[in-house]
């Protein structure tokens, strides 16, 4: 009896609620402004068929894109404490949580979900740029820390797609000690042996490349995904001149040795199962 | 080292009164001297009285003041004045030596430790050396090196955290300041020896953080951690430069907040009127809080260190549920 023998089917109430059809039949790509029709870039996976560049893809999408037949189980979202801090600035924090559910449908800027991939068991985590900005506070940094377990307790590789703005300020001081906490996370993995991939997607910036995102075991990035740490207009405003071009894009990281490959969404799947394949001796034991 | 004071804008009232008790102390009429010593006496009395009231009750906003105050004492005075026969170490062995972080060996109270803090510098000359103590990836990557170097010879560590932040600029990001970073907080955590780090002034974001994935982690009475800047704080959410007072305030960043929630394991009192004003004083407390927790330390063993720090996370930021 394990967890493979238990497989429930994806919750679908998840699902359902967002919609499969974009508000606009038209999508305009932010890169060749070019028209493309809106079913034509869900079935090109969000890439642009006239110039490749990536568009953001929501997480049930990229979860649909990974797993195989698109069949996985949410890994249930932590309960944490909201709003710590009683934070409010121009606006409540509370509001701006409760705006941010009503348009994504997800509880939280991170979402994980366990499955097969390429036949192997693995557990995905995916952020949500659209939830404020991907950025990771309590709940993001204990998603991730939950997942870690489950993979570690379930003997299974963790891949993380980001795409975060960095931490959540809204959560102060406690945001911050997530950069701590999903670090161990990826400790826990490191200590079994379990591999762990990093897939960088645009964009990913300030204390989430400073933690587990640049942690992988393999570090995977999407084409012309912005990859920071701090940002271009600080650094702009800094230094009073102009910036390389195509800085911190992923070609320029690696160019600079951070990423170890970039990969076209349409071949993602793929890569990943092929390097899930590679390091899988590791953990596939006395089968 | 700065002689003079530099007061904050909110101590114009003790600047006020510490300066008429200089002048009176500079006349050198004997006749009128003993008149003025009883004068002296009662405006002292005032001063204690004003730097009472003042720092008994700092805004999140004046502690960012009295954090960043010039006249603190800096890592390098911790370690001048704390440890015998330091052995300063430099370079990350891969690219070049940040002075932004300084660190070596020493001794502490007879304990052989490893000692890591950043350093802003203070003076002009001394700061541009030291980076505004604002380190880049070598400088995180040196710290990862003393790190391992401890762990490998059973030394404790001790680090000093007092940063505006990471360096931010073209060079830190070619070379990888996000790696750097969190690959120093990683260190941390893989650890078997005792691993304190104290916030000595300005605990900022992530360049903070890489040095303090510790078993303790301690803060002066009137330093400040925090997420971002009030400043960048106060420029993204309020898109208004002038609100940082609000910023600080809403952002929870003095160390009596991070007490409450349980972010840090003991806040080290300053003297009354701030580190700045008692340098001595507050470099010695500090020493006895870091002593103390060391001891405490000390009886683990390096699984049970390293275990330590792993729950000590895990369970951070787990709050209740009503």
């Amino acid at each position: 009896m394990n967890w493979l023998l238990d497989y429930v089917r994806p919750k679908l109430s998840v699902a359902k609620t967002e919609k499969d059809v974009p508000d606009n039949l038209w999508d305009k790509c932010p890169q060749c402004d070019a028209m493309v029709y809106g079913q034509e870039l869900a079935k090109n996976l969000y890439v642009c068929p006239h110039c490749g560049y990536h568009l953001y893809l929501r997480p049930r999408k990229r979860l649909n894109m990974l797993f195989d037949n698109s069949e996985y189980t949410y890994l249930e979202t932590p309960q944490v404490k909201e709003d710590p801090l009683n934070f409010r600035d121009t606006k409540d924090y509370r509001t701006k949580l409760k705006s941010a559910r009503e348009k994504t449908k997800f509880d939280e800027a991170f979402v994980a979900a366990y499955g097969k991939m390429g036949g192997h068991g693995v557990v995905i985590g995916v952020m949500n740029f659209n939830f404020i900005g991907g950025s990771m506070g309590i709940a993001v940094g204990e998603g991730i820390v939950q997942a870690a377990q489950f993979a570690v307790k379930h003997h299974m590789p963790l891949i993380l797609v980001t795409a975060s703005g960095g931490a959540r300020m809204q959560e102060g001081i406690l945001s911050l000690m997530q950069m701590a906490r999903t670090t161990l996370a990826i400790k826990l993995l490191k200590d079994q042996r379990l591999p762990y991939i990093a897939v960088l997607t645009n964009p990913t910036t300030g204390g989430v490349s400073a933690s587990f995102a640049m942690l992988g075991d393999v570090t995977v990035a999407e084409p012309d995904a912005l990859i920071a740490f701090a940002g271009a207009r600080v650094i702009k405003e800094t230094i009073k001149a102009d910036l390389p071009a195509g800085f911190q894009k992923a070609e320029y990281l690696k160019k600079h040795g951070m990423v170890d490959m970039i990969v076209n969404r349409k071949e993602l799947r793929e890569k990943l199962i092929c390097l899930l394949n590679l390091l899988g001796n590791t953990f596939v034991k006395g089968e | 080292m700065a002689d003079k004071t530099i007061y904050l804008d909110f101590e114009e009232p003790i600047y006020k009164l510490e300066s008429k008790i200089q002048e009176l102390k500079s006349c050198c009429d004997d006749k009128l001297a003993k008149d003025f010593n009883k004068e002296i006496a009662n405006l002292e009395r005032k001063t204690k009285r004003l730097l009472e009231e003042t720092y008994t009750k700092l805004t999140p906003w004046q502690k960012v003041c009295v954090a960043r105050h010039a006249n603190r004492p800096h890592s390098i005075d911790y370690i001048h004045a704390l440890i015998d026969n330091f052995m300063p170490m430099a370079g990350d062995k891969l690219f070049g030596d940040d002075e932004a972080i300084v660190g070596g060996m020493g001794f502490f109270k007879g304990q052989s430790v490893m000692i890591i803090g950043h350093e802003k510098g203070h003076d002009l000359e001394s700061r541009i050396r030291h980076g505004f103590g604002m380190a880049k990836p070598e400088g995180y990557r040196k710290a990862k090196r003393l790190m391992e170097l401890a762990n490998r010879f059973g030394l404790p560590i001790i680090s000093l955290v007092d940063t505006a932040g990471a360096f931010p600029g073209i060079e830190g990001e070619e070379r990888g300041q996000a790696e750097a970073i969190a690959s120093c907080i990683m260190e941390g955590f893989t650890l078997n020896v005792p691993y304190i780090a104290v916030v000595i002034g300005e605990g900022g974001s992530g360049g903070a953080i890489a040095i303090a994935s510790a078993n303790r982690i301690l803060m002066l009475e009137h330093s400040i951690y925090s997420v971002i800047s009030p400043e960048g704080c106060a420029s993204i959410l309020w898109r208004d430069g002038a609100a940082v007072k609000k910023a600080a305030t809403a952002l929870h960043l003095t160390a009596q907040d991070l007490y409450k929630f349980g972010v840090i394991d003991e806040i080290i009192t300053e003297p009354l009127g701030g580190a700045h004003r008692f340098r001595d004083e507050t470099i010695e407390r500090t020493g006895e809080v870091i002593w103390k927790h060391l001891a405490e330390l000390k009886k683990m063993t390096p699984e049970e260190l390293a275990k330590d720090r792993e729950n000590k996370f895990l369970t951070m930021t787990r709050f209740e549920l009503k």
